[in-house]
Order: structure tokens, then sequence, then C-alpha cells
């Protein structure tokens, strides 16, 4: 069955339960304070009881189809491909309302916030699409909104800063810490413990308590689902020979990934290098992290030698974290998923080879999975091979910022 | 069950416990802060190790926190200094479970009890998820204090008072810690579920800055903790003095 732009999103089959408050392996869990603890029972179990509800599943593929403007389509790029000497097709996630695939996630626990009667969402957000997303969907539910966002990243997506402000929702400047999207998590985690009766936290990736990290993917799996028919479609019925993602907390990636777990597709996450892994300025969690705790879940965090949290350095405030979803974190011991990374200028590379050859400028969180396809097309990529790579985002709001970077100061 | 004894023997002798908190490694004197409260009638006193995420925590903690870490303490650092402490007054140290995890369950429980120390609270750290550390814990003699929230239901309450160590930590108010104005009857409220379902000392935490609240908050609890209204004093430039001037006002409001 084909999956074009104006057929309505049929969900695919829901993905396994977690077990054991929410682990994957030996990673994930639920180490919050005790005043959360009841808020996120009812939470997994409004989730359950909702995701294997008809009306439920309905009412969320109905608005990915007429508001997000899902499916999204798969697109063969043929210039790229030529010049990398692979075949590239791109899911494209830049394509959906609000230009990014965090919308999905947003309608889904949206949805979830009006079935637990609250009135208030509060969210974080690093590159500010998971608040642009958040802020939509509550002016779109009537909901109050508040988003958390690092100072470092007020400053430099002034742009999303202010969609949100348009959108009527409360943005705060988090000068905490290394006042990033680390330091907006434990600011809206701080938030929530006084205001957890009426407030639903809308967090926008794979980490957290569970039953965050399950019920994010299972948010984002529409991503997979859609692209695996789709570039079955493309080619005659066979499966990419890589799927890639970038991963900061890994949502569009293990959304992507959901879609491939089955197949004999190589998943491939792409951790932000920064300006590189030896320069200790990078956020490469599963690379150079080790095994702790942080914001509510057991998974692979940048530490330093006492289990202090080191700052993450990345050009994308997106990747700008110091860890990463635990379901990633164990895709990686199990040997099923296997993560690289991409530097700074490597990501600025992709940025520009795909605005170029394609005409599509990518998020510069996007840009990481791209600027790894470019450097290891023909090495780690064998010639000829077909690659998919998940297109989380698009790179309006990165504009003004890879302009200067680059040499031109906008006006 | 030193930290669990001595508060008992306290309580059934008829006084209200106070229990400070105070940021371990905050300036070159808090040792002498340490002892500075014990000689003003702390029963008890919990010595923070400062992590560098601690989302149970309001804008006082993060910043002692932080300037402790920027002037060099680590865990064990603080571990060590704390051996020093001739205090007869039992220890606790409070911090948040990356620490813990870091270390190892059974290395840092041995450090404690290397240092004298009684027992640990974990904010991060609920029920559900206690049985590695717990374990250890229980293993090495380090007694794990539980928190109760004004959210947690009654048969889960009474699940934490069972295997609470040490007291049961009730949480005053929806939020994290930071001197409050104003004190609701949450508090009152938190303490009079906790004393119905344990024989546990019950401790009121968060919020609790004046000898007024203090008092009120101990009347329907076994006694109080304090917390950010100590740090502030000690980050206004306040040294042993300044902190046992508080806290000897918080005593004789909780003896009157």
């Amino acid at each position: 069955m084909a999956i074009a732009r104006g057929t309505p999103v049929e969900l695919g089959a829901p993905g396994p339960v977690p077990t054991d408050l929410g682990r994957f392996g030996e990673f994930g869990g639920r180490y919050v304070p005790e005043t959360l603890v009841p808020a996120l029972e009812e939470l997994e179990e409004v989730f359950k009881v909702a995701w294997a509800s008809d009306e439920f599943r309905a009412e969320f593929a109905g608005l990915l189809t007429n508001y997000a403007g899902r499916p999204t389509p798969v697109t063969e790029c043929h210039r790229l491909s030529e010049r990398l000497g692979v075949r590239v097709l791109l899911k494209r996630e830049d394509l959906t309302h609000t230009g990014s695939h965090k919308i999905n996630n947003v309608l889904g626990q949206a949805l979830l916030t009006k079935r637990m009667g609250k009135q208030r969402v509060i969210a974080e957000t690093g590159a500010g699409q998971h608040g642009v997303a958040t802020a939509t969907v509550a002016a779109l539910f009537g909901l109050d909104c508040v988003v958390f966002m690092g100072a470092v990243d007020v400053e430099r997506q002034a742009l999303n800063v202010w969609r949100m402000r348009l959108l009527g929702a409360e943005v705060i400047p988090v000068e905490s810490g290394s006042a990033t999207l680390k330091d907006a998590i434990n600011d809206a985690l701080r938030d929530w413990v006084a205001t957890v009766e009426y407030t639903h936290y809308c967090i926008g990736s794979v980490v957290g308590p569970h039953p965050y990290p399950w019920m994010v993917r299972e948010f984002q799996r529409v991503v997979g689902d859609e692209a695996r028919e789709q570039s079955r479609e493309i080619l005659g019925g066979a499966d990419p020979d890589i799927v890639a993602a970038c991963v900061g907390g890994g949502s569009n990636a293990i959304g992507t990934f959901a879609g491939f777990l089955d197949t004999d597709a190589r998943l491939v996450g792409v951790e932000a290098a920064g300006l590189g892994l030896e320069s200790g300025k990078h956020g490469a969690s599963i690379d150079r992290g080790v095994p702790g705790v942080l914001h509510g879940s057991r998974s692979l965090y940048l530490q330093d030698e006492d289990g202090q949290i080191k700052e993450a350095h990345s050009i994308s405030a997106g990747l700008d974290y110091p860890g990463v979803g635990p379901e990633h974190a164990a895709l990686a011991a199990s040997g099923r998923a296997e993560y690289h990374s991409a530097t700074d200028d490597e990501a600025l590379a992709g940025f520009q080879v795909l605005a170029e050859t394609e005409g599509i400028v990518p998020a510069l969180e996007s840009a990481h999975a791209i600027g790894w396809l470019a450097r290891e097309a023909g090495h780690a990529v064998p010639a000829g091979s077909t690659v998919l790579v998940t297109l989380s985002g698009r790179g309006d709001k990165d504009a003004a910022q890879v302009a200067e970077r680059l040499g031109t100061k906008l006006p | 069950m030193k930290l669990e004894s001595h508060l008992r023997a306290r309580r059934d002798g008829g006084a209200k416990l106070l229990v400070p908190y105070v940021t371990g490694g905050l300036g070159a004197e808090w040792l002498d802060v340490v002892r500075a409260v014990c000689d003003a009638g702390a029963d008890a006193v919990e010595i923070g190790i400062p992590f560098s995420d601690p989302v149970m925590d309001g804008p006082t903690i993060q910043e002692a926190s932080q300037r402790a870490l920027e002037g060099g303490a680590t865990p064990s650092s603080i571990i060590a200094e704390a051996a020093k402490l001739d205090v007869d007054t039992p220890l606790a140290v409070m911090t948040y479970y990356n620490v813990v995890h870091h270390a190892g369950y059974r290395r840092f429980a041995a450090s404690l009890i290397g240092a004298g120390i009684d027992g640990a609270i974990v904010p991060d750290l609920p029920l559900d998820e206690l049985d590695g550390w717990g374990d250890a814990a229980d293993a090495a003699g380090v007694e794990t204090v539980l928190l109760a929230a004004p959210t947690t239901p009654d048969d889960r309450l009474a699940a934490i008072c069972e295997r609470s160590r040490g007291f049961v930590y009730g949480i005053a108010l929806l939020g994290v810690t930071g001197a409050r104005d104003e004190f609701g009857p949450a508090a009152t409220r938190m303490g009079q579920r906790l004393k119905a379902v344990t024989d546990l000392p019950v401790l009121i935490g968060l919020g609790i800055s004046s000898g007024a609240q203090a008092a009120a908050a101990a009347a329907a609890a076994d006694g109080v903790i304090v917390g950010s209204a100590l740090i502030a004093r000690l980050l206004d430039g306040g040294g042993p003095d300044a902190a046992h001037a508080l806290i000897s006002e918080l005593r004789k409001a909780l003896d009157a």
C-alpha cells in the first residue's frame, strides 16, 4: 500500500512494553523524587489504556494527518547520491507542521494531558523545536504552556523563542549550570515537583523516568513505520542497507529504528562530536559516557571521576546534552544499533551539501547524520549501498547561526 | 542503628527533634559549622554531598552546591573531612543517587561507616528503586532515610515507613527546597498522616525557616529539618557563629 501525502495516517502495531519499571536491558527505570511517583504511575496507566484503545489511536492518527500533515514523504536524493556514490533516501520530518518530528510526540502527550484533566503543560527545549511544538499544540488544545530553555540556547535560537511567545507560551531562560538543555530539564523538573497536581510535563525526547522513554518512542514510531513502507516501495520491496539518524536524547532515531528493528538494516545513530571526541567538548554520551542516573533514568552520561555530570558541547542546541535515552544505551550494549559521531565542522558540511545538491536545508541536528554519511560514504558506508537518513527537522532556525559561522553576519 | 536509636531516645524523652542541613565543602569552616549546630542543640546533622544537577533543590542549595564544587569539594573529600568531626550527634549524608551509583553501593556504604556517618538520604531514589543501594546500606549498617510526599497515597506511605531507617522524612509541601514565607496546612497534614502509620521518628522538612514555622510543623510530628534558611546565612557570609545563632533560636522555639 502506498503511503503518500494526503492519505490518512494508519498507525502500525504498538511496540513491546518494557518490563520492570521501564527497563531496557540494564537501563531505564524511575529515579525521581517521591513527590512525582504517583503522577508517573498515573501517566503510565493512562498511556497504557489509551495506546490500546481504538478511539485514542484514531484521534491521534487524525491529528497526525490533518494537523501535522503526515504522512511525510521519503525523498530519493539523486544528486547527493551521485556525489557520494551511495543511494540516499531522506525521511522528511522537516515537512511536518512546525518543521520537526517533535510534533508527533507532543500531539500524543497533549491528548493524554486532556485525559488526565490537567490544564497546564511544561516542556524543556534545546534547539527550540520541542518548545515550539509544545507551544503550538498547547495553543491548539487551549492549554497553559511554560517552556524552560537554557539561556545560552535562548541566545542562539532567538527565532524559535519569538515563535513560542507568539504562540502564547511563557519562555523561561534557565541560567543555572551550563544554561543549556540539561539545565532546562532540571528546572522543568523543579517546576513539576511544585505543580504536579495540575501540570503535565511534556518531555520532548526518549529520556526521563518510566514511562517517558517508552511512551515517546511509541508516539514517534510512526516515523519508522512510514519510512519502512515507503523505502520498500522505492527499493522494490527491499529494506535499506543502513538506517541512520542523529542522536541527542534520541527520539527521532528511536522512532525511526522502531520501524526497522526486525529487518536486516544496519541501524546507525550519529552523536555530536562537537570540537572532536578528544577535545572533551562534545555530546557523545554513548561513545564516551558511563552508566549513571540523571533526569529519572539509568543510562549513559558524560561524567567526571566523582559522578558529577559534565557539560556537553555541540554546535546544535538539540544535541547539546550529556546523556542519551536508555533504549539507545541498551541497543548499543546489545549491538543491534551502532553509534558514531560527527563534529561541528562535519555537521556544517552536511548542512551545506544537502542544501547545494538537493535544495533542502536541514536542521543542524539532522545535519550531523548527513555529515557522517558524507564522511563515511565509500568507507563505513560501502559504495553502492542504500541509506535511509531521517531528517528530523528543517534548518530555518539555524540560518543566522550558520551564516555567522560561515562569515556572513545577517542583519 | 545509631541515628534511629538516638532520635527515638530524644523523642521519647519529650524533646522535639531538630536536624539542620549543612552543605559539605561549603567554605573552609564547614566542619566548624557542623560543630556549631551540634553545640546549639541539633539532634542529628545532614551533610550535603553536592551534585551537579540537584533537581530537588531550590536556588539557595543550588548555589551552595555550585560553590562547594567550584571550591574543589568531592564526595570523597567531604566524607574524609567529616571523619574528623568529633561530635556525639549522629550524622547522615544527603546526596543524589548518581553520586552513590558512581562510587558503587558497597564502596559508598563502607566509606560512610568508615567516616562515622550513620545515615544516608537520597531524594531521587524512591522506594521502588531502592533495592541495590538499600541492601548494601543495610548490610553495612547505613540507615537509609526515605522520603514521603504530600502526593503519596496512604498504602504507599505505610510501605515507605516500613522500609525507612533512622527516621522518615515528610516533605512539607509540593516543591523544591527553599525558605518560604507562608507555611501551609500541608506540613501538618503530612505529620498527621505519617504519625498515624509509623512509630519511626517523623521529621518534617522543606520550607521551614523560622522558629514559629518549626514549632508549627513539629506540633503534628516529632521534629523538623532545616536547610535553606541555614545555608542562606552561610552564603551571605555568615560562619559558625551565625549558624549557632539560628539553630539556638530554632531549638528555643521547639523547646518552648
